[in-house]
């Protein structure tokens, strides 16, 4: 069966896939859904949904909830994305080389590793924010630096399963060099479980980023959900549509990448499938 | 060698496993510390209004600022490893006293969320596991999905508004009624009334990981060999079930419970300043809002000291729970 055939076959990815692209046309519509700037006052403070012309109501100052939604899609798009390539790069590298050299490399790599895994991750990720001010750039170095442990390992336990194949062993006959062993032959038998993985990583990523943009670590000058959660929650008894709304679009977002990650795993790795 | 002298040793062995880790945290710590602009002579200065260059330099003396990295480094793991973790101008108190008098309502948080999410986890991977794929399953399952997706801010947020604001059955916020001086179980009565629902709140994603792994641990016990020789001596399903088969299948719901746990401290940072809980989590976001980073640094070691702590308990009662793991 051919990948989409397989994809196809797991429902609910397919819901997954249709919400995602759904936000991903939102997000990158936004700009011509509501050309306004979402910072500005646009209207009356304070309007529930429906009412003076916002979708979604508008917040204590009066601004469009929907319209920061809409932008505040591509943030945590961007975001989602960025964080997890940073740290899926540093994670094959360095599971790569633990994997493939063995030995004290190992070693010291997993022992690093492992130190990460303990480390609290979210306040580790708050920390390095507030330290180094809350911008776009910080905000994505705090996610990787975070998330890449479980790429490290599982890239390393793959490594370790190959190295020893005779392909590889062959390609040692014939004199290649190490790194291109790792990149070009060993790294494309294992990218199926890596592009699963990131996947889920994205959504985790999603998440981080509003948690620390609810808590006022976001980029200042870039609206995004999690802020204008953190924003309306003053003014939860009066105006709930300011802090429920964006949070749908968090849930649904997430739950989309999931159900797609799901369904990723099922498409590349068929014969797991079979197995359970 | 006898049971105990092989557990006091195996005991000792991981203790020593600890300290490099801990080592590591606190060389992390200083890096990080090292990172921010300005330093604690900076801060000095700024709380005092004004103060001479001359003054800014005599001070970075006597706190030995002016000293090469590592020797900076040195003093501050000795300071570090004596707990003293520095001082909090903004609370006029020492990190240390502050973030151990947090530290009881955060554990309060996090023993109620641990216990409610694996107990119920538990039951409900049970329910799924042995009704599959019918409607209660699906139900579990379908939980489970949108548990892991919703952001625990938001689910504290909409449970203020729902049980608070409209039914007015919890508090909104805090651990306890003050001005109401309650004593002895009036105040207990009080905390628990409280500690609902930042429980309800945290445990929520828990819950759903641990039943997803519980079902899937049933399941896959459920197919093992000493399954198929129970049902041949003729045991009831019942007792296959509820004594062979949960024991096994208890085993990685513990070491998920252990390695949960600092994830745990993370999610207690928001949902303390949700519902204002007046615990560790709380006093990072004040420090937050208040620049402290002495703070903020400190109670970041605390919590990557709790968590090698109770990983160590949990590892011990692993070894208690599944005698075929080696302690010697």
């Amino acid at each position: 069966m051919s990948f989409w055939g397989r994809f196809c076959r797991n429902r609910s990815a397919v819901v997954g896939l249709f919400i995602l692209a759904l936000v991903i046309l939102i997000a990158a519509t936004a700009g011509l859904l509501f050309p306004e700037d979402p910072f500005k006052l646009v209207g009356r403070s304070m309007s529930a949904p429906g009412e003076n012309g916002f979708l979604f109501g508008s917040d204590t100052l009066g601004r469009d909830v929907a319209a920061g939604m809409a932008h505040g899609a591509r943030v945590s798009l961007l975001i989602g994305l960025l964080a997890t390539s940073v740290a899926v790069s540093l994670g094959v590298l360095l599971g790569a080389m633990a994997g493939y050299f063995g030995g004290w490399i190992d070693d010291v790599l997993m022992r690093f590793t492992e130190m990460f895994q303990t480390i609290p991750s979210f306040i580790f990720a708050i920390l390095i924010v507030a330290i180094m001010k809350p911008s776009i750039q910080s905000v994505i170095i705090a996610i990787a630096v975070v998330s890449w442990p479980a790429v490290a390992r599982l890239v390393r336990g793959e490594f370790m399963a190959m190295r020893n194949r005779e392909f590889v062993q062959a390609c040692h006959i014939i004199g290649m060099s190490d790194w291109r062993i790792m990149i070009r032959e060993i790294l494309p038998n294992c990218v199926s479980p890596i592009i699963v993985t990131g996947s889920l990583m994205v959504a985790t990523a999603i998440l981080i980023e509003s948690g620390l943009a609810f808590l006022g670590l976001g980029d200042p000058n870039i609206i995004s959900w999690g802020f204008q959660i953190g924003a309306g929650r003053t003014v939860l008894r009066s105006a709930w549509w300011v802090c429920t709304f964006p949070g749908i679009a968090i849930m649904l977002t997430v739950l989309a990448i999931n159900l797609v990650g799901e369904g990723l795993n099922d498409a590349l790795n068929p014969r797991l499938r079979e197995r359970t | 060698m006898s049971q105990t002298a092989q557990r006091s040793r195996y005991v000792l062995k991981r203790l020593l496993q600890a300290v490099p880790v801990v080592l590591a945290i606190i060389v992390v710590n200083f890096f990080l510390l090292q990172l921010a602009e300005g330093d604690a002579v900076d801060v000095l200065a700024g709380e005092a209004g004004s103060a001479t260059p001359e003054y800014m330099e005599q001070l970075r003396e006597k706190f030995g600022l002016d000293k090469p990295l590592p020797v900076q480094l040195g003093v501050y793991m000795k300071n570090m490893l004596t707990f003293d973790l520095g001082y909090s101008f903004r609370h006029d108190m020492p990190v240390s006293k502050l973030v151990l008098d947090r530290l009881v309502p955060t554990l309060l948080l996090m023993v109620s969320t641990i216990t409610l999410a694996v107990g119920f986890g538990i039951v409900l991977g049970l329910l799924a596991a042995s009704s599959l794929n019918t409607w209660r399953d699906n139900v579990i399952s379908v939980f489970a999905l949108i548990s892991y997706a919703t952001p625990l801010f938001w689910v504290g947020l909409m449970m203020i508004v729902v049980f608070s604001l409209k039914l007015r059955w919890f508090p909104t916020s805090g651990m306890e009624n003050v001005a109401m001086f309650y004593e002895g179980w009036d105040r207990v009565k009080d905390i628990a009334h409280h500690l609902v629902m930042p429980t309800l709140t945290l445990s929520l994603f828990y819950l759903a990981l641990y039943t997803r792994l519980m079902r899937a641990s049933m399941l896959e016990q459920s197919s093992m060999d000493y399954v198929t020789t129970a049902r041949a001596k003729g045991l009831t399903e019942r007792r296959i079930v509820f004594v062979h088969i949960l024991r096994n299948a208890l085993l990685p719901v513990v070491t998920m419970a252990g390695v949960q746990v600092g994830s745990l401290i993370g999610g207690s940072v928001i949902v303390e300043s949700v519902f204002a809980w007046p615990g560790l989590g709380m006093l990072a976001f004040e420090a937050l809002f208040a620049r402290d980073l002495n703070l903020l640094l400190g109670i970041f070691l605390l919590s990557a000291l709790l968590v090698v702590a109770i990983n160590l308990v949990v590892d011990l009662v692993y070894s208690f729970l599944d005698p075929r793991i080696e302690v010697g």
